[in-house]
């Protein structure tokens, strides 16, 4: 019995010798030189990282999440040790309710001074306290014009028979909903069960049409010519674009998301000098203008305009034209309204 | 005069020995297992948090909610995609077992090398490959033109179908190895008494060959089946989501719904439901001795 006792005492004094020994090394001055950045998967451009990392004498770990939940669900779940952050608007504006994002330092984000006009004031963060806009863009539909002859105005074309088969749509209940609800006049942001309700008929009526919801590969499947319309970001419909010029990009004119991924400091962060100096290094208008060529997507910076190739500028997929701003809308959490999208998401999905 | 033997060295300093070897297998179980089991078992029963945390507070409702004929719907569609999945694999894993076990030695380490090297890459790429495969200008369907087998393409990717290709294709090996081993151990001198005594092959199979080997068989379907059941990568990639298994749902509760109790509650039952089928196979898993005497 004695022995037995001194055994599983030893393992646990092995185990909790191993646990101390790595709190200490996370905290020690050994680790003080290192940033931790979460983001999304394909979302950094390791030259630029590695240009930050030689300036300030760092090491850069980049750890991924791909979708807002899960970068949510691990914060919640306790994961410590990030630095910096990059949440999507309304998750941006959950983190902040939560408490779980740090204070940002204006004098030290001198780049945060040249915003562009629209992401000066975000809904949730009127005076980027928390958040600063990092990079931006639309939802809306990819297609390919050698097939789809007229070019599609209205969400309405997702419905059309001739595509049978042909249609892809985000994995994404919000924004599968958001584009009906908008196409039947409605906000994306309704929490009216009757109105989510009609929207989910809607969908019904559409599902024989999908050949997939898909949130990842979708650019595959429009550059490959498995579908012909594609509902998504306009970033990965410009990616199939260089594989197959005949793919175009449009927001139908019943308007659709406006989204802008949000560089946020966590509060638990250790070193948050060092990490808004590395928000700030994000979007200098140089960095900037080399991300939003990398990653094709749009700048926050309207500074980084100059810097970035007419070709990628000109590009309605990466750069929304702004005089599309007044038909697009910012997706906020809609609370506990959140079950009958669950349901009626559930419901579209096992019809 | 206690005569050494390794059996008398294992007896005498037995509990302390047994300690120590399970002492760190159980001090991981334990921590990483048994505690988080714990955890999903708890949560399972509390509420759920406008933004996703965890509201304390005991109720069933979790599990009232679950009594929604959807949520059967999806626990029967799993079930059924998952038994098809293992028939599939026990119908292919068979034969293939049986050759590699009737082969000489050294051919048996090169199949059974050849039936694992899959598992030397990501099962998340060999799916990615699966979907170059079977779409509409993917390998499949251009070899088939080719060939003039088929005039038009088939559509397979993003179909239950095609699902279960990508099921099948992935458990596979977990049939093929129970099964070689018991279909190696099995006494051949028993199948040579059967033909002596002019059983037919089906007489062979049924009678001789398949009560030998049922442990193998049992174990074998377990290993597909349990996994099978809880797919959720497959479903979304080949399946294009459109539709769900009940891996799909316990995933959408937990990172989109933002409902932690409901996703904890599908996964209780969705145990329940294992064990349950796993405690009843076991039951006809053993051998027949001992069935004999318990009846």
């Amino acid at each position: 019995m004695r022995s037995k006792g001194i055994g599983l005492s030893l393992c646990l004094l092995v185990f909790l010798f191993c646990g101390t020994v790595a709190c200490q090394r996370t905290t020690g001055d050994a680790e003080q030189k290192t940033l931790h950045y979460f983001t999304w998967s394909d979302y950094v451009g390791p030259e630029l990282l590695a240009e930050f990392e030689r300036r300030h004498g760092v090491r850069i770990v980049v750890d991924t999440f791909s979708s807002n939940e899960e970068l949510l669900a691990k914060l919640q779940g306790g994961a410590t040790g990030y630095d910096v952050a990059v949440p999507s608007d309304f998750m941006a504006a959950i983190m902040i309710q939560q408490g779980l994002v740090a204070d940002l330092d204006p004098a030290m984000l001198p780049n945060a001074a040249t915003l562009e006009d629209h992401l000066q004031r975000l809904p949730f963060d009127p005076t980027h306290r928390y958040a600063i806009p990092y990079l931006w863009g639309t939802v809306g539909i990819g297609y390919d014009s050698a097939v789809v002859s007229t070019p599609p105005d209205s969400w309405a074309v997702l419905w059309d028979p001739r595509y049978r088969g042909k249609i892809s749509m985000l994995n994404d209940q919000r924004e599968v909903f958001g584009a009906v609800l908008r196409l039947m006049g409605a906000s994306m942001n309704t929490k009216d069960r009757v109105l989510i309700e009609e929207a989910k008929t809607r969908l019904l009526a559409q599902k024989p049409l999908v050949k997939a919801y898909a949130s990842e590969h979708y650019d595959q499947l429009l550059a490959s010519g498995d579908v012909v319309l594609a509902h998504g970001w306009g970033g990965p419909v410009a990616r199939a674009m260089l594989d197959r010029p005949s793919i175009r990009y449009v927001v139908p004119k019943e308007g659709g998301t406006l989204w802008a991924d949000c560089l946020v400091v966590l509060k638990s962060s250790p070193r948050k000098e060092l990490a808004t100096q590395f928000i700030n290094y994000l979007l200098d208008p140089h960095v900037a203008a080399r991300t939003s060529e990398r990653l094709l997507f749009a700048s926050a910076n309207k500074a980084a305009r100059p810097f970035v190739p007419a070709r990628i500028l000109d590009n309605p997929a990466i750069y929304p034209p702004i005089d599309l701003l007044p038909r697009l809308e910012w997706m906020t959490d809609v609370g506990d309204a959140l079950r009958i999208y669950d349901r009626a998401w559930t419901e579209l999905k096992m019809h | 005069m206690k005569i050494p033997s390794p059996a008398g060295w294992a007896e005498s300093s037995g509990r302390t020995v047994s300690w120590w070897l399970l002492g760190p297998g159980l001090l991981w179980m334990g921590l990483l297992f048994f505690v988080p089991l714990c955890l999903v078992v708890v949560i399972s029963f509390a509420g759920r948090g406008t933004y996703g945390g965890i509201v304390w507070s005991f109720s069933l409702t979790n599990y009232l909610d679950l009594l929604h004929p959807l949520y059967a719907r999806i626990l029967g569609q799993s079930i059924l995609m998952a038994a098809g999945t293992t028939l599939l694999c026990l119908i292919m894993g068979f034969p293939l077992a049986y050759y590699i076990a009737r082969a000489a030695p050294g051919r048996q380490r090169i199949w059974l090398l050849l039936v694992m090297i899959p598992f030397w890459t990501n099962f998340l790429v060999r799916t990615y490959a699966w979907m170059f495969i079977l779409r509409t200008e993917g390998l499949l369907n251009t070899l088939l033109l080719k060939l003039g087998l088929i005039a038009a393409p088939i559509e397979l990717l993003y179909s239950n179908t095609a699902v279960v290709i990508g099921l099948v294709y992935g458990y596979l090996p977990f049939m093929v190895l129970p099964l070689y081993v018991a279909l190696e151990r099995m006494d051949r001198t028993l199948v040579e008494a059967a033909w002596d005594l002019y059983a037919t092959r089906w007489a062979v199979f049924w009678r001789i060959i398949l009560p030998l080997t049922r442990p193998g068989v049992i174990a074998g379907c377990l290993l597909v089946f349990i996994p099978s059941l809880g797919a959720f990568l497959t479903p979304d990639l080949l399946g294009g989501a459109r539709s769900m298994m009940i891996g799909n749902l316990i995933q959408h509760e937990f990172l989109v719904a933002r409902d932690w109790p409901l996703g904890a509650a599908i996964s209780c039952v969705l145990m329940l439901c294992v064990v349950g089928m796993m405690s009843w196979s076991l039951r006809t898993a053993k051998p027949l001795s001992q069935r004999e005497h318990e009846s």
